[in-house]
């Protein structure tokens, strides 16, 4: 996923989208909006970040598991099956994003990239409801897909590379 | 100046505005699981070591409160987990990259191991017990106390593994900077011997079994110093994440906690009293004891605690 931090403007449509598609509990987020302000008044910088699950190449989580709940699903996303895990926490603890929490009913929930969704051939909620469109959504081994084409073309980062976990959503900044 | 916010309200319990998906626990398991591995090691080593009538409180009385400790353990273990119907997956898998894993199968092996290991020594410290006068019982229990010198190595093996494992549970986790050192491996691995040898030294009647107890803690107490230096020197000279993670140690939330009641209360008090004992000083044997007990369960504490409000972003 690549999400232009030019074009958020932080509306949290992307949370609201999550929340209603995925039956999110009350009170949870699998997916925020993170608002970094650079430098003094009057010469600020800002920058707005949707922010969720980074699906990593080398996901801690996966590798935390002890039950093996917690998986890379065809494609490299990241789930968890709900009846293998033991809601020990250790991927939340595990997660240098913080992108875990607990379900109310016991097991560890996060975002799916709307594994449901995708399969059908749309795309994750949040990406499809953006009023923006600052996110994009494809295949990253693809090198002809439109996300691999914007993530070539444009200046991106990852978060917390030196966390080493092999992120997958870019954020374009210039 | 930077600043970082989460402005769409995310309020995650437990994991937000600090994490806290781990609680007392985590810290308590790791506490009474370093003692037990302690006391296990110790009193397997002394068997190897034919010492089993000179260091008596060690090898044969201490691991009778072993399978309490590690179920006492194991049950705040369950108590922690949200999904409690499923715990039986743990044992359906073997996933050698999870330290959890790792710990659960340890468990598995040590708890029926520490079980039987106490059971020998049953009728050598209260002779007229007689619970399981039963025919198959009293065969197992003579099998295990012939063959004791040669289940006292996977004893050995396994309470290392067990001592060593409670700090790798933590370090493994690289997105908690403050739990991410290889120190603390070792580091919990000599605490819990050194809160072991206390609780040896506190129980024992034998003047020659508690002289070289504290002994041995003495020498425990020091190595834990040196590796706590260490810990902080690795942190100081690593990224900036880390040296965050030290400065919660060195005026940051956790300095008295740590400085007062682990290094002085905890370390160094008990290990004056140590010195005090063996130059004939009259000290009650209690004090350092649980000077030194009370050190390990707060250092367990302040790890777990401290490493979760230690993070990479905002």
């Amino acid at each position: 996923m690549a999400i232009d931090t030019n074009l958020c403007v932080g509306c949290s449509d992307c949370v609201v989208a999550c929340q209603v598609e995925n039956n999110v509990p009350v009170g949870y987020a699998r997916d925020w909006v993170v608002e970094v302000v650079e430098g003094t008044y009057p010469n600020l910088a800002i920058e707005l970040r949707s922010e969720r699950c980074n699906h990593c190449d080398n996901s801690p989580c996966v590798r935390a598991c002890p039950t093996g709940a917690s998986h890379y699903a065809e494609g490299g996303i990241v789930l968890v099956t709900p009846d293998e895990c033991i809601g020990c926490a250790a991927c939340i603890e595990s997660c240098p994003y913080d992108a875990r929490f607990t379900h109310p009913d016991g097991y560890a929930d996060k975002c799916t990239f709307c594994i449901h969704r995708v399969q059908n051939g749309q795309d994750p909620a949040c990406v499809a409801v953006c009023p923006t469109t600052c996110m994009t959504f494809g295949d990253m081994d693809d090198p002809n897909s439109e996300i691999s084409k914007i993530v070539r073309s444009r200046k991106s980062k990852v978060l917390a590379a030196e966390a080493g976990t092999g992120p997958n959503i870019y954020y374009l900044t210039k | 100046m930077k600043e970082e916010l989460i402005i769409s309200g995310r309020m995650n319990p437990h994991i937000d505005p600090i994490l806290n998906a781990w609680g007392w626990e985590i810290a308590f398991y790791l506490f009474v699981g370093g003692l037990s591995a302690g006391i296990l090691f110790f009193s397997a080593l002394f068997v190897l070591r034919k010492k089993e009538n000179i260091y008596p409180t060690a090898v044969k009385l201490a691991p009778m409160f072993v399978p309490f400790f590690l179920i006492l353990g194991l049950g705040a273990l369950f108590i922690d987990l949200h999904h409690k119907i499923y715990f039986w997956r743990l044992y359906t898998t073997v996933r050698l990259q999870s330290p959890m894993s790792w710990g659960a199968w340890t468990l598995m092996i040590i708890t029926p191991l520490s079980i039987a290991w106490a059971a020998s020594f049953v009728k050598e410290i209260w002779p007229k017990f007689n619970w399981w006068n039963i025919k198959l019982l009293n065969t197992i229990e003579k099998i295990i106390i012939d063959n004791r010198r040669l289940l006292a190595w996977p004893l050995i093996i396994y309470s290392v593994i067990l001592g060593i494992y409670t700090g790798i549970l933590l370090s493994a986790f690289n997105a908690r900077p403050l739990w991410n050192t290889s120190i603390l491996g070792p580091l919990f691995l000599t605490s819990g011997l050194s809160t072991a040898a206390a609780l040896i030294v506190w129980m024992s009647k034998s003047k020659l079994e508690r002289n070289i107890f504290t002994k041995i803690d003495l020498l425990l107490i020091g190595i834990e110093l040196f590796l706590i230096t260490h810990l902080i020197m690795g942190f100081l000279a690593g990224g900036q994440v880390q040296v965050e993670s030290a400065q919660i140690f060195l005026g940051g939330a956790f300095t008295t906690y740590f400085w007062v009641f682990l290094v002085m209360l905890g370390l160094i008090l008990p290990a004056i009293l140590e010195i005090l004992e063996l130059n004939d000083l009259h000290i009650p044997a209690f004090a350092p004891a649980i000077l030194i007990l009370a050190g390990g369960i707060i250092f367990r504490f302040l790890i777990v605690e401290a490493g979760q409000i230690t993070r990479y972003l905002y």
